[in-house]
């Protein structure tokens, strides 16, 4: 059948600190095939950065970052060098950063930015790399692409800009793309374009598509597959309609009640909300995460947490079984 | 509603805010209208939201209302009173903002209590007894446990300094908060205790909000009138449920149609508005709209759009012209 392109298994990330380790991430596992989006969400802290991080090469040496497979189009990447992975990064694989503000350089000419990845790595000339630019200036939809190649980033809208760091990442053809948080900081009007953008050239391109964000309307829109993270842990996986039709876990479960749904929220209504606040990952940490937190923990939840699955891509880590009902069924039949 | 006894507790007639931007060294400046002819009334306990693109004004408009900046033209009224300049702490007693993001409104170096107690020592209110005394109750009322008031910002989570914030503009006891993307800095399930705390209370003190955001899941949620913000202009303003219900202006149209629910049925919206944003200097003429509007006509782009007023609240768009004058 059709291979993943990306392949994680029980990948775990330590951040040595003064006071003890901290389990960042804990044992999270996903496959990515071509063409597909693949939306990790979760709340600050829970490790969706450090995972896109780990995924490119980028993490800070301190950081102490093992699996047991890190799979990306056959090649392992646990033991390529810091010169193979720069081969395989704006080459291969591409990551478009959060703020365009601080990700572009403010010294150099957006055409000077554009081409350096397609230089290096095409070993093309600079003719041939500045028509590249120009075409994917255009793809991203910015008028007069020639006339924007010698201006700097201060000179272009947040919009703007976003779209350049889009058309940076695309210029060698990616097999893999990684946005972490693309659209956070535009406005809704943008936001919806640069998505709709972005899920029109990956089709194109049959590109991999990794997008982290905490928007769960973007995650509806523009997922095939979903990983929710909490405390450095993926507690609930499947398809986009398996996680907001039939979500298992307590804790995506109370995330869809915080929104206000347009429609089915009645006004001034009482939004849900998840009180108490996320454990700290220092030191060893045993049972589920989320237990401090959720309405229908038991005491069992602070030794073990078993996964269970349901048809081909859902699963969770609860010991709720399936179908049973987080807020409705359960609580009946567990002892008072 | 116009001739209602009791005036609104806050106006704006017609304001317009101009600043000088340099074009060069030797160049004339350029005026830019931040706000132009802005017109807008909160009634007590109104939630009144205010959505548009970055650069459209809204914060300059926050501003205005809070003394920081003085309107070019117009006028600001509260409870019917004008305000002039050199009054700015009488609004201040009013009027108190909230920020977005929590992590820079508070003074890192400042206790909890300082931060919480500062408005009352700027305006000379009571003595450190009584401020001690309030700042305990306003501690209780934004729901933070009393052992924090000896704590320091970066010991409290983001939801937990967004209540400081919202303890600190509450301690004056105004009547209209500022609400400037109050939420958008924040994790979901914090997001929505925020929510929450300030909808009730809205309720237990009889707030007036004025709610800055582009979130408009948010803004349906909690606004009981929205105005919608365009280069400077409010170019449509009603009550929520009517406006998001049915709204009338194409650019309204174009930013609900940009709202992504969560329903996974669905994919991205196409909003055809194209990404140019007009450069405020030079804005369109006619219709300040017209070039990204999907409904244009000719005199859009010649004639400013008349202002339509509705049985409650009003559209500036030629569309509706037709309907009212014959």
């Amino acid at each position: 059948m059709d291979d993943p392109i990306l392949s994680v298994r029980h990948l775990t990330i330590d951040i040595p600190l003064a006071q003890g380790t901290m389990h960042a991430v804990r044992g999270i596992g996903f496959d990515l095939k071509r063409g597909e989006t693949l939306c990790i969400v979760g709340e600050s802290g829970s490790g969706k950065s450090l995972t896109s991080l780990a995924i490119m090469g980028l993490l800070s040496k301190k950081l102490r970052q093992k699996a047991e497979k890190l799979q990306f189009a056959g090649l392992d990447l646990r033991n390529q060098t810091p010169r193979m992975m720069r081969g395989l990064r704006g080459d291969r694989m591409a990551m478009i950063f959060q703020e365009p503000m601080t990700s572009l350089n403010p010294a150099y000419t957006i055409g000077d930015q554009l081409e350096e990845a397609y230089l290096l790595h095409r070993k093309a000339g600079k003719a041939e790399a500045r028509a590249r630019a120009v075409e994917l200036l255009g793809k991203v939809g910015i008028t007069a692409a020639e006339s924007r190649l010698s201006q700097y980033p201060h000179q272009l809208s947040g919009g703007l800009r976003q779209r350049v760091m889009i058309a940076m990442a695309l210029m060698c053809e990616p097999e893999l793309i990684i946005a972490d948080e693309p659209t956070t900081a535009l406005d809704v009007t943008i936001q919806a374009q640069i998505l709709r953008l972005l899920s029109d050239l990956q089709r194109e391109m049959n590109m991999a598509m990794i997008l982290v964000t905490h928007d769960l309307g973007i995650v509806a829109r523009i997922a095939d597959k979903v990983a929710v993270m909490y405390a450095g842990e993926v507690v609930e996986q499947g398809t986009a309609a398996e996680i907001f039709d039939n979500p298992r876990h307590p804790y995506t479960r109370g995330l869809l009640r915080c929104i206000p749904v347009p429609g089915k929220t009645k006004p001034g209504e009482r939004l849900g909300s998840i009180p108490g606040i996320v454990p700290s990952l220092v030191g060893n940490f045993q049972g589920c995460a989320f237990r401090g937190r959720c309405d229908v923990a038991e005491p069992i939840c602070s030794e073990m947490v078993p996964v269970q699955e349901e048809g081909q891509e859902h699963m969770w880590r609860c010991i709720h079984a399936a179908g049973e009902g987080a807020s409705e069924g359960v609580s009946q039949g567990v002892r008072p | 509603m116009s001739d209602d006894v009791t005036p609104p507790v806050l106006e704006l007639v017609s304001v317009t805010k101009t600043y000088q931007v340099k074009q060069g060294m030797f160049a004339k400046p350029k005026p830019l209208h931040a706000l132009n002819g802005v017109s807008l009334k909160l009634n007590r306990k109104d939630v009144l939201g205010l959505v548009g693109e970055s650069g459209c004004g809204k914060s300059t408009l926050a501003k205005i209302l809070l003394g920081l900046e003085m309107p070019s033209e117009g006028q600001v009224l509260v409870d019917g009173k004008e305000i002039t300049a050199g009054e700015r702490r009488v609004l201040a007693r009013r009027i108190q903002p909230v920020f977005q993001d929590p992590y820079s409104s508070l003074n890192p170096r400042k206790s909890i209590e300082d931060i919480i107690a500062l408005p009352l020592v700027v305006h000379g209110v009571g003595d450190s007894a009584s401020r001690a005394q309030s700042v305990t109750k306003m501690l209780d009322l934004v729901g933070l446990p009393a052992r924090v008031r000896r704590g320091y910002p970066n010991q409290l989570s983001g939801g937990q300094r967004q209540r400081v914030a919202i303890a600190r503009a509450l301690i004056m006891n105004p009547e209209i908060v500022i609400c400037d993307e109050p939420t958008s800095a924040l994790d979901v399930s914090v997001q929505s205790q925020i929510l929450n705390l300030l909808g009730d209370l809205r309720d237990e003190l009889g707030l007036t909000y004025l709610f800055i955001s582009h979130n408009l899941a948010v803004v349906e949620h909690l606004a009981t009138r929205v105005a919608v913000m365009y280069l400077g202009q409010v170019v449509e303003e009603a009550p929520s449920q009517a406006l998001f219900a049915n709204p009338r202006h194409p650019y309204t149209q174009a930013l609900l149609d940009s709202v992504l629910t969560p329903d996974p049925s669905l994919s991205v919206p196409e909003t055809y508005l194209g990404a140019a944003y007009p450069n405020p200097i030079s804005p369109p003429s006619g219709c300040r709209f017209h070039p990204r509007c999907a409904q244009l006509k000719d005199i859009c782009r010649s004639m400013p759009p008349p202002h339509i007023l509705g049985p409650d609240g009003h559209v500036d768009c030629h569309l509706y012209a037709a309907a009212t004058t014959q």
